[in-house]
């Protein structure tokens, strides 16, 4: 086979414009950690299962792992990082350390990631929601019980007004992407 | 893993992909929400040569047609188990589409693909025939309407050309009197079924079932429809108790399904069974309930 060659893609990170030259075949989970430097995107099992390598892509939770990054030219996406811009923890992380919720922390940015889009979509949901949500990011750690408490916490302090439930992630375009359809 | 080496190709219609995908021959694929596809190629159980991506076609709307929607190939799982429509108008379909896979896997895994693929424990499959679903398919010739039932062939395996792709599903809509159940078996909530029901009835004024359809999923290599002789002791009866069990037990009794790490061919003929009795009489309990009564309570919770 002939070489398939490099493309550019451009895409902000976190609200930042960034870009580089990769492959058809670069995950965007391997272009945001060996060419862009976001080790918080961890890599487990390459195959859609972990949810470590999740990511927002405009302002929805995506397996880092099954994107090609050619797929998200022009698209917005959101690290953990993007949670705590200035470096300081968001409520939602704060509610994670307090209850224990991250032992290794392997899963925690993947765990993360996916409760704030929660959040955003339904600001108080149930645990059993929680659950159905958080159900695709495996944790070897902590038991899942005060992963689901620490979220609950902060759905909960959200609701009164002391946690800030939209601060933080600069998600441009949220859900309006080709890529997340939630245009039904 | 990673996946080899591939070329790749944006399209923004389904009529250029039709032609990529003829151009570029055997070793072409479309990609959808590369939910199935990137897994089997990151794994190297898949290595086209060209990915003809798709996405740029967007989904557009969910539409109500009266009897039927519509529902665009790109639409996403997670739309469908969401969209307002589809929970009034559908509601299998909505319970269903929330027993795939995980939050991502439903962020951008799409109906086409769904089909496309043809997994015999996916869900979408299963309820697309019980409901006699229709899948639009483009070739090279134009459009032709197929019934799901006649798209699934076996494991991973359809009647569509190399060359032809998948433009939109059309699904029936609940009749008045109609009721409905998805019930299936994990080992682990988000995981792929075990064995999964579709039951659809609908009934008389006098509470005797008029119609009904069952598929299961699980329990073959493609996705399975009940025949109709199984279910001909429904028609023009009361739906008791003992009669959906006796028709159920039947039903699964003409199953042959395989063992494989997840559980024993003669485990599944039974949840089969279990699942069937608990399907109809759930879908018979539903019948006759008004449209806001019928939507699913949602996240796929078991109800
Ligand atoms: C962790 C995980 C768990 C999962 N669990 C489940 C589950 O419980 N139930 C379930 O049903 N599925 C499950 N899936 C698979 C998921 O549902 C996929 O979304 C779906 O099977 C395929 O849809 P896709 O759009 O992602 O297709 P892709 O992966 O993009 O493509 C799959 C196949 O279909 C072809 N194709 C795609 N679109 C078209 C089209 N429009 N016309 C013609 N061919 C097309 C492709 O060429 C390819 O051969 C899971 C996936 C993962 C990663
Ligand atoms: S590394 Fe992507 S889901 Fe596991
Ligand atoms: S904290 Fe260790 S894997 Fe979750």
């Amino acid at each position: 086979m002939s070489d398939p060659g490099r493309q550019r893609v451009t895409f902000t990170v976190n609200g930042e414009d960034r870009d580089a030259w990769v492959f058809p075949h670069d995950s965007l989970l391997d272009v945001l950690r060996d060419a862009l430097g976001h080790h918080e995107v961890r890599y487990g099992c390459g195959e859609g299962v972990c949810g470590t390598c999740t990511v927002l892509l405009d302002g929805e939770p995506v397996s880092g792992c099954l994107l090609l990054a050619v797929q998200a030219d022009g698209c917005s996406i959101v690290t953990v990082r993007g949670l705590a811009p200035g470096g300081d923890l968001h409520p939602l992380q704060a509610c994670f350390l307090r209850n224990g919720a991250a032992q290794c922390g392997f899963c925690t940015p993947g765990m993360l990631l996916t409760a704030w889009a929660l959040l955003q979509r339904d600001p108080r949901p149930s645990r059993e929601r929680i659950r159905r949500e958080l159900v695709g990011n495996l944790c070897r750690c902590t038991g899942y019980s005060k992963i689901l408490d620490a979220v609950e916490e902060h759905a909960a302090q959200a609701a009164e007004g002391s946690g800030e439930p939209r601060r933080g992630a600069p998600v441009g375009r949220e859900g309006s992407g080709e890529g997340t359809g939630g245009d039904a | 893993m990673v996946a080899a080496p591939f070329r790749y190709e944006r399209v923004s219609s389904f009529e250029e992909a039709v032609r990529a995908l003829h151009e570029r021959g055997e070793d072409a694929k479309v990609i959808a929400g590369g939910q199935s596809l990137v897994p089997m190629m990151n794994l190297r159980i898949a290595r086209p040569e060209w990915l003809i991506d798709v996405n740029p076609v967007g989904a557009g709307p969910i539409e109500d047609h009266g009897g039927y929607l519509r529902l665009p190939a790109l639409t996403r799982h997670r739309a469908i188990e969401e969209a307002e429509v589809v929970r009034r108008r559908c509601p299998i379909l909505a319970e269903a589409a929330a027993h795939v896979g995980n939050v991502r896997t439903r962020t951008r895994g799409t109906v086409g693909g769904s089909l496309a693929h043809a997994d015999p424990a996916a869900e979408l499959p299963c309820v697309a025939v019980a409901l006699g679903a229709e899948v639009t398919v483009l070739g090279r010739d134009g459009a032709r309407a197929v019934a799901a039932d006649d798209l699934l062939v076996s494991y991973l395996t359809t009647t569509l050309a190399p060359d032809e792709v998948v433009v939109e599903v059309r699904v029936p809509t609940l009749g008045p009197r109609g009721g409905w159940s998805f019930l299936e078996m994990s080992r682990r909530s988000s995981d792929w079924m075990v064995v999964g029901v579709a039951a659809l009835v609908e009934l008389d004024a006098a509470g005797a079932v008029t119609a009904a359809s069952v598929a299961v999923g699980g329990v073959a290599e493609r996705a399975w429809l009940v025949p109709a002789e199984a279910l001909a002791d429904l028609l023009g009866a009361a739906p008791e108790e003992a009669l959906l069990a006796r028709v159920a037990e039947r039903a699964a009794a003409m199953l042959r399904p395989e063992d494989d790490v997840q559980a024993s061919g003669e485990y599944r003929r039974r949840l089969a069974a279990v699942l069937g009795r608990r399907a109809l009489a759930q879908a018979v309990a539903r019948a006759g309930l008004s449209e806001a009564e019928l939507a699913p309570r949602g996240n796929g919770e078991q109800t």
